[in-house]
């Protein structure tokens, strides 16, 4: 008996531990944008809010987040309509070569960035040199590599829902008179939408935050949020990086809240 | 039976084979229905039976043969053009629309107006009796409920012919009969051609006007139930139908003709029947004090309102089961004598099959006075 409280006490500070060493940056981040004065040093000299206006007054940072914005929105829409016929052929279709196919569509979430990012780097320039056309740093571009990242959990996330669905209801709709696409638009899409749109949230949060791939891909005049960032670090240490963070973050923090109104992530993650 | 085209037929199947790699899973099926008829797919589990009403429904393609639906030609037809409205065994609801929109959704997708949608969701909806759960999603109902949103969805199409397979299987047994009731009845009223799956004879012998009996992927037999339970075409058919089935003994050649192993002097069929297999039923036979079959009693099976006794024949090791009523409590090894039914049924050792023109006065030597007793 007492050994069982003993574990299950081990169990639940160890997942504290786990959580603490999670929050603990994202605390400091939180601490650090409200400290007055410029240079981090503890204990702050003060509170202000001042580098929040600084963060929103910063032109790179603006347009860093457009930028990004646009990107991760993209290559999710992009990344959804390759990934989800995708998940459909893997799941339901006996295809040559399935599982080494499933795991290259996944390939890019273990992939470092860095690697990704220089075999994109690389891979552009040859076909921009094989076919004349100007990829390299262009928003195409970046968008290309971007949607591969999204991929991964797309494929993950919906071949896991459909692995549980039941393909009779599918047939009950075309036996009440539904064609083949009205059936996929009301049937089968509905019923895997938590794997969706937990797949499109996922995506767009790996798109917005990615940095090594994006480092390599950029072009001049073209910089992503995260990129924005690392620049300004390279000059100024202040808390407006903390300040941009935080936005961020909560504006993350928020999305999931309302996704998870409408779909329980844990349930499908 | 003739299987030449006649458009008074509802469904009219001709050598529908079905293939699945290796197996056949149908091997070659015919069969008719009147329209109208509640016909009845009945037999043990991976007979073929959903496939040839995934077949009949165009959700599956047959090998080959040919389907027709009053007269018409559909076996090249999708799903949705074939005038057949279908219960899934999982009833297949759709989770993620309310019971009205899982009623609606076919005449939606058929393009039908939206008064009329509503007057038809009324109607089919207070015919199962639905009328006060129509905003709730298929997971807050319970299974009765389910099953009564996948029959409401199906009538609501008002096709001519319904399928449905296993629809009770996932319900207790009290729901079923009322369901199995509920369900006869509103194909009676809809004036329906019923095709219904069951591998539960008892639920096929009470519902059918037709049962066609399955096995292996061809038809064994096709009849009535009374036709099926008086007759049995073959020896599967015979210890398929009945509670409990039919009991099949061997005989073997005696004085004076085929007689039971162990009960030498009881002359039960013509000589040349020996080695055929004699089928009697148990609620046929009579227990008796004085004159019949000798055995002894190897076991009894109190059902409540009557009791299935095996019986051993004579000194040999065959077994007749006997179904009498109430409780009858006769320890094992208790000597009975059983008295045998005019119709016995006689099946061909080789084949299986039943053979028809078997003298009956000869078979049962036993037949005037009752007095029957259980002690
Ligand atoms: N999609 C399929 N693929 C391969 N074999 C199948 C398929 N569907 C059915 N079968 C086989 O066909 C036979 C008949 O199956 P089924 O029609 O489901 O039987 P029943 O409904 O009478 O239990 C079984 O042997 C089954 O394994
Ligand atoms: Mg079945």
């Amino acid at each position: 008996m007492n050994a069982v409280r003993f574990g299950r006490y081990a169990l639940n500070g160890a997942a504290g531990l786990s959580l603490g060493f999670i929050l603990l940056p994202l605390i400091f981040v939180t601490w650090l944008a409200f400290f007055r004065q410029e240079i981090p040093s503890f204990p702050p000299e003060g509170y202000s809010l001042q580098w929040f206006t600084a963060a929103a007054n910063n032109k790179p940072f603006i347009d860093g987040f457009v930028l990004s914005l646009e990107v991760a929105v993209v290559s999710t829409l992009i990344g959804l309509a390759l990934g989800v016929p995708a998940s459909l052929a893997l799941v339901r279709h006996r295809i040559p070569l399935g599982p080494g196919v499933s795991t290259l569509l996944l390939l890019p979430l273990v992939m470092p960035g860095i690697v990704l990012g220089t075999a994109t780097y690389v891979f552009q320039i040859e076909v921009e040199i094989a076919t004349q056309i100007p990829v390299m740093g262009s928003l195409g571009g970046l968008i290309a590599a971007h949607t591969l990242v999204v991929i991964p959990w797309v494929v993950r996330l919906v071949t896991a829902s459909l692995a549980g669905f039941d393909r009779s209801i599918e047939e009950a709709a075309q036996n009440l008179g539904a064609g083949p696409f009205t059936t996929f638009w009301r049937v089968t899409l509905p019923s895997i939408r938590p794997g969706l749109v937990a797949a499109a949230l996922f995506g767009f949060v790996t798109s917005f935050g990615n940095l090594e791939m994006s480092l390599f891909l950029v072009g001049p005049g073209r910089t992503t949020l995260p990129i924005a960032i690392l620049q300004y670090l390279e000059w100024k240490i202040d808390p407006t990086v903390a300040a941009a963070s935080l936005i961020q973050i909560v504006l993350i923090g928020a999305a999931m809240i309302v996704t998870d109104r409408y779909v329980k992530l844990s349930r499908v993650v | 039976m003739s299987f030449a085209s006649h458009p008074d037929d509802a469904i009219r199947l001709a050598d529908v084979r079905k293939q699945f790699g290796d197996t056949a899973a149908l091997a070659g099926v015919s069969l008719k229905a009147k329209p109208g008829s509640f016909v009845v797919l009945l037999g043990p589990s991976g007979c073929g039976k959903s496939t040839l009403l995934r077949v009949l429904a165009g959700l599956e393609q047959a090998t080959s043969g040919t389907i027709e639906l009053s007269g018409r030609d559909v076996s090249r037809l999708p799903p949705a053009q074939r005038g057949i409205s279908m219960v899934f065994q999982s009833y297949a609801l759709f989770p993620h629309l309310s019971v009205a929109e899982n009623i609606v959704f076919g005449l939606k997708a058929r393009g039908v107006p939206a008064a009329d949608r509503a007057a038809r969701l009324k109607d089919a909806a207070a015919l199962v009796g639905l009328g006060h759960l129509l905003e709730r999603r298929p997971s807050q109902l319970s299974g009765g409920q389910q099953q009564r949103v996948a029959l409401a969805r199906a009538i609501v199409a008002q096709a001519p012919i319904c399928l449905m397979d296993e629809p009770l299987s996932n319900l207790d047994a009290k729901l079923r009969n009322e369901m199995r009731r509920e369900i006869r009845a509103l194909q009676q009223r809809l004036k329906l051609t019923m095709v219904y799956v069951t591998h539960d004879q008892a639920e096929a012998m009470s519902m059918a006007d037709q049962v066609v009996l399955m096995r292996d992927g061809h038809v064994e037999q096709d009849a009535s139930p009374a036709e099926l339970y008086a007759r049995p075409a073959t020896r599967f058919a015979a210890t398929f139908i009945g509670t409990p089935p039919m009991s099949l003994v061997r005989l073997t050649a005696g004085e004076g003709g085929a007689v039971l192993e162990g009960a030498p002097g009881h002359v039960l069929a013509p000589a040349q029947a020996a080695g055929q297999w004699l089928g009697v039923r148990p609620e046929e036979i009579v227990l008796s004090d004085a004159e019949g079959l000798p055995a002894g009693i190897a076991g009894a099976e109190f059902l409540g309102g009557e009791t299935v006794l095996s019986c051993v024949i004579g000194t040999g090791t065959q077994v007749l089961q006997v179904r009498v009523p109430g409780l009858c409590a006769l320890p094992v090894g208790t000597p009975v004598r059983l008295r045998l039914p005019q119709t016995l049924h006689l099946f061909d050792d080789a084949t299986g099959r039943r053979i028809e023109d078997f003298p009956s006065n000869l078979a049962s030597p036993f037949s005037s006075k009752d007095n029957a007793t259980c002690r």
